[in-house]
């Protein structure tokens, strides 16, 4: 494999990207790493002063009492009536350093994406590669700290640092008053260093340390205020759940080096010849890779984290958990795309747990009361689409979805941030326990939070898939691709218990639609008890309800204006509005020929039929919006104090399909008891312990007594020793 | 020294020696043994030093037997006329004379002490079957030769004060020190004394 | 003569070892010892009258060191029966441990 390397490296020494803005790639990742030594820096120097400290939380302005009654362990800042709650001694610093380092590192990569179009764009053909130093070099493998750029990283970096700097401008006024200013700022800044090594490494282990560690700071994250213990038990399922799908990569992982040697994307893509096609090797490899994107990406069944990650501050559940980290699977897999393309039983697998989840969560979104829970099952919802679009070979598409989906579901989450923060604010001011986040305790805010109005309509309308806003391309992208693939590819032709694999996807396509019709339910439906019908917080609650500072719909309003124009960045033939599939021609050296090879020479769709299919998954979304429109009344909620318990199914998809009690009983219960009963007590306690350590000093005990057992003091016992002893000597002389 | 005059030296035929001769040394090896055996039996302190004694005198009677005349007449002078005398008198002293409690170990121990002092004594009779290199042994008879034409004396003070003499002086202090001890030891101290 | 001789030291050799180990009384087991010394003398003169006469100047030694270990200890032993009165072995234990 070192041919390989030197031949990159011989490729490599004629880039056309040599000498451009590109040299700055190590800068990228590095702003965000400075921040997070400053921001931590600063939040380890306040703590040794008198203040707002940390970790409470609420220690300024109380809220662990204030926020007692709250059943979710959600926790928000809010303004007091009565007294100003005193910010952060380094707050000021902290609002320039901590966005300014995510401004500066997308303007770094808006420089280096104009080098990039300049030097050819989609043209490029070999990914351009800046080597550090020599990372493992043991024996047989060799790992370099390397960072590649090529079309695909590129355009993850810009969705990552551009999102990120708008979240994280907005985070400024969403948590002004947190007295764990800094450290927010720090685990952010260093969530999207990681983010950004996860997206720009060029081996699997590089990639790898970004995948833990924007785990790590997830955790970190969910657990922000983790003085309420529901909160850090956020955090620690999500880094657990994650460790399952993590052990997948590592497998993954250590299966690619034993059959082709190399770590790196240029070595595996060169070994993957060498692997025989749709065999056991590249299938075992594909799945568990896409084990490891189950857990970070929350498929079935590694989902359940993601819900419960909403205890954490909106503006990360926004960033991390609907625009990027969340994403880290689609990205793997469109990176691995050359061994999945040559595994279509992988494919098979990743497509159906993709179209599966999809419907899943939107069934238990349709009846989520929490407006962050329902944006958390739509994102759960939504990654199921884009593993769709990655697993049936339309890698474009799937990235496609990701690109759009960050921009209108960030929009959506800072959206429900800047509802949550008013309700927060006129709770506050009441001193009322009721929870912020239910909509059963909201309603008719159109009136008092317009901007954030229009702008979450907006989001809807993309995430339903109405033209001609961004999520209509993506979404109609992908079903397209997939019907396509059912028709013929090779795909179609692999079988997955029996079954042919066009059956598979036909039905997995039926499942999308199903899944496009509840989105556009539930989502309208979160629009339509949020924001119209009477207002439900209380009459003395509701002079205090107001629209959030500039600093906060800033953000949105680029959001919003992102979602309408994302679309075309990959705008299909039918509909030539700009450039055709830009994306299309901007990915092809990095996926093209991975898609070829899914395709399988099969003939395109007819132009007919695929129009045909396009206004079917439009007449759905609007079918969906109708019934949500039509058959729910605002007017019937009460608030959440008052309201009735569900009943029958409604009971079923509230308790979102009872997942989490039927892991606890099934697979929790019993690995806590078998720990505690069989490896602590059993193995640890009483075979280590008792045997080993404690083992080892009663035998030398006993010895002892054993000895001193002869010590009798009796001249008799030594009579007889002695008399034993000369018959020894004796022995050994005479029976030679 | 006075020497005695030389004596005949009692003839004696190659390999062959008198009835009486054999006669005598089994007799007394006999004696000797059973004795012992008495010995060790009996209940009686004094009782057992007496047959001690016995088994004594009838070691001297081997020990001239085996024509070590001088070392037999030490035997009866110093062990048993000096050694046993001072056993008995301890004996006597602490009034261990009278009907002293049963001090033999039981049955058990009898056996095994059995089975211990028979394992011995197989191992050295296993020794002594080994045969010696022949440029150690004397010709037959020289002993008595010896003895016949030096004295009884003679044949022991020779190698005594002549290869042997440190051993002799150091022997000498040790009897010292050994007299200091026991007098050290055995004296009576001032608080038994207030008893 | 010097098989039977050294036949006869052996068995009382033996005899004297069964002693010890049989009794209590420890001026008995005192005797025994002597008894074993002896059987070692009767050893020595029997290899003298085959070897030479240094088996005798050993004797000599033998008895020597004897007459003191014998002064000595029964010193020793009136000494122990000053403290406790008694010459019975199980009592004299306090090496115990």
């Amino acid at each position: 494999m070192h041919s390989l390397l030197f031949a990159a490296a011989a490729l490599q020494s004629a880039h056309p990207l040599d000498g451009t803005a590109a040299k700055w790639l190590w800068l990228v990742p590095l702003l965000p790493l400075l921040g997070f030594a400053i921001n931590g820096l600063l939040s380890i120097a306040a703590a040794y002063r008198p203040g707002p400290t940390d970790p409470s939380g609420g220690a300024a302005h109380g809220s662990d009492e204030s926020h007692a009654g709250q059943g979710e362990g959600h926790d928000d800042a809010g303004k007091h009536a009565h007294h100003e709650i005193p910010r952060h001694r380094y707050a000021g610093l902290t609002s320039v350093v901590g966005p300014g380092v995510l401004v500066l590192a997308f303007i770094l990569s808006a420089m280096i994406f104009v080098a990039m179009r300049n030097a050819g764009g989609g043209a490029i053909e070999h990914p351009f590669i800046q080597r550090y130093f020599s990372w493992m070099p043991v024996g047989d493998l060799q790992i370099d700290a390397a960072f590649q750029l090529d079309q695909l990283s590129m355009l993850m970096v810009l969705v990552v640092t551009g999102v990120g700097a708008l979240i994280h401008v907005f985070s400024v006024g969403y948590m002004r008053d947190d007295p764990g200013y800094p450290r927010y700022f720090s685990y952010l800044n260093l969530f999207v260093f990681f983010m950004l090594l996860l997206v720009l490494g060029a081996n699997y282990p590089i990639m790898f340390i970004g995948w833990e560690g924007v785990g790590l700071c997830s955790y970190l994250l969910i657990g922000f205020w983790f003085s309420e213990k529901a909160n850090a038990d956020a955090g620690k399922k999500a880094f657990i759940v994650n460790r399952i799908g993590d052990f997948g990569f590592l497998i993954a992982m250590f299966l690619l080096f034993a059959n082709i040697g190399a770590l790196d994307f240029q070595g595996v893509a060169a070994g993957t010849k060498a692997l025989a096609a749709g065999g056991p090797v590249v299938t075992a490899i594909c799945l568990f890779l896409f084990l490891g994107c189950a857990g970070k990406s929350a498929q079935i069944p590694l989902y359940i984290w993601l819900p419960d990650a909403m205890a954490g501050p909106t503006p990360v559940s926004a960033l991390i958990h609907a625009a990027t980290m969340v994403t880290a699977g689609v990205y793997l897999i469109a990176r691995s795309s050359m061994l999945f393309s040559l595994a279509p039983v992988a494919e098979l697998v990743v497509v159906l747990i993709g179209a599966l989840t999809a419907i899943f969560a939107a069934s238990i979104g349709l009846k989520q009361w929490d407006i962050k829970k329902v944006l958390a099952y739509s994102t759960v919802s939504q990654l199921g689409y884009m593993f769709v679009g990655v697993g049936s070979g339309a890698y474009v598409a799937g990235m496609f979805h990701l690109a759009t989906h960050a921009f209108f579901k960030a929009l959506l989450f800072l959206g429900s941030g800047s509802v949550i923060y008013a309700m927060h604010a006129a709770y506050h001011h009441t001193h009322n326990q009721d929870d912020a986040q239910d909509m059963r305790n909201m309603g008719g805010l159109r009136r008092h939070l317009p901007i954030t109005f229009v702008l979450m309509w907006i989001a809807t309308l993309a995430i339903a898939g109405i033209p001609p806003l961004a999520g209509f391309f993506s979404k109609d992208e992908i079903l397209g691709a997939l019907f396509a693939r059912a028709q013929g590819s090779t795909i179609a032709q692999a079988h997955l218990f029996g079954i042919p694999g066009t059956v598979w996807l036909y039905f997995a396509w039926t499942l999308a639609l199903g899944a496009a019709l509840m989105t556009a339910v539930y989502m309208t439906r979160m629009m339509l008890y949020t924001f119209h019908g009477p207002n439900r917080t209380g009459d003395a609650e509701r002079p205090y309800l107001k629209e959030s500072p500039w600093v906060m719909t800033g953000p949105l309003v680029v959001l919003a204006a992102l979602t309408v124009a994302g679309g075309w960045l990959n705008l299909p033939e039918f509909a030539p509005l700009g450039p055709v599939g830009g994306l299309d021609r901007w990915l092809e050296p990095v996926v093209g020929e991975a898609t070829k090879r899914v395709i399988g020479g099969a003939a395109p769709v007819a132009a007919g039929l695929e129009l045909g299919l396009v206004a079917v998954a439009v007449l759905i979304a609007a079918a969906g919006i109708a019934i949500a429109v039509t058959r729910l009344d605002p007017k019937s909620l009460v608030p959440k104090s008052r309201s009735p318990q569900e009943e029958g199914f409604e009971k079923v998809l509230v308790n979102k399909y009872y997942v989490d009690e039927i892991y606890d009983d099934a697979i929790v219960k019993p690995v806590v008891a078998t720990s505690r009963d069989l490896l602590w007590r059993g193995i640890d306690a009483g075979l280590i312990d008792g045997l080993g350590v404690n083992g080892a000093g009663k035998l030398t005990r006993f010895v002892g007594w054993v000895g001193s057992q002869f010590q009798s003091g009796q001249l008799g016992t030594y009579a007889w020793v002695l008399a034993i002893g000369v018959l020894a000597v004796l022995g050994a002389v005479t029976m030679r | 020294m006075l020497a005695l005059p030389p004596q005949q030296a009692i003839p004696m035929a190659h390999g062959a020696l008198p009835l009486l001769y054999t006669f005598h040394f089994y007799l007394f090896g006999l004696i000797a043994v059973g004795s012992a055996l008495l010995f060790v039996t009996r209940k009686s302190p004094v009782a057992a030093a007496l047959w001690l004694v016995n088994t004594m005198f009838c070691l001297a009677a081997l020990f001239v037997l085996l024509d070590a005349q001088f070392i037999g007449a030490l035997q009866v002078i110093v062990y048993a006329g000096a050694i046993m005398v001072v056993f008995l008198f301890v004996i006597m002293l602490l009034n261990l004379g009278q009907s002293p409690p049963a001090d033999i170990r039981g049955i058990w121990w009898k056996i095994a002490a059995g089975a211990v002092g028979i394992a011995i004594l197989a191992q050295v009779a296993a020794v002594i079957r080994a045969k010696t290199p022949a440029t150690l042994t004397l010709p037959v008879g020289f002993a008595a030769n010896q003895v016949a034409s030096t004295g009884a004396v003679a044949p022991v003070a020779g190698p005594l004060f002549n290869d042997y003499l440190l051993a002799f002086e150091i022997t000498s202090i040790l009897l010292l020190a050994a007299i200091v001890g026991a007098v050290v030891v055995g004296r009576q101290r001032g608080e038994d004394l207030a008893r | 003569m010097l098989a039977e001789a050294l036949f006869f030291s052996a068995v009382l050799f033996a005899i004297g070892v069964f002693g010890v180990l049989i009794r209590r009384n420890a001026i008995i087991v005192f005797m025994c010892v002597e008894l074993m010394l002896n059987a070692v003398n009767l050893t020595f003169v029997a290899f003298a009258q085959a070897y030479g006469t240094a088996g005798q100047v050993f004797v000599f030694f033998v008895m020597t060191v004897a007459a003191a270990e014998a002064a000595v200890g029964l010193a020793i032993i009136i000494a122990l029966f000053r403290h406790r009165p008694t010459v019975d072995l199980k009592n004299i234990n306090l090496l115990k441990g």
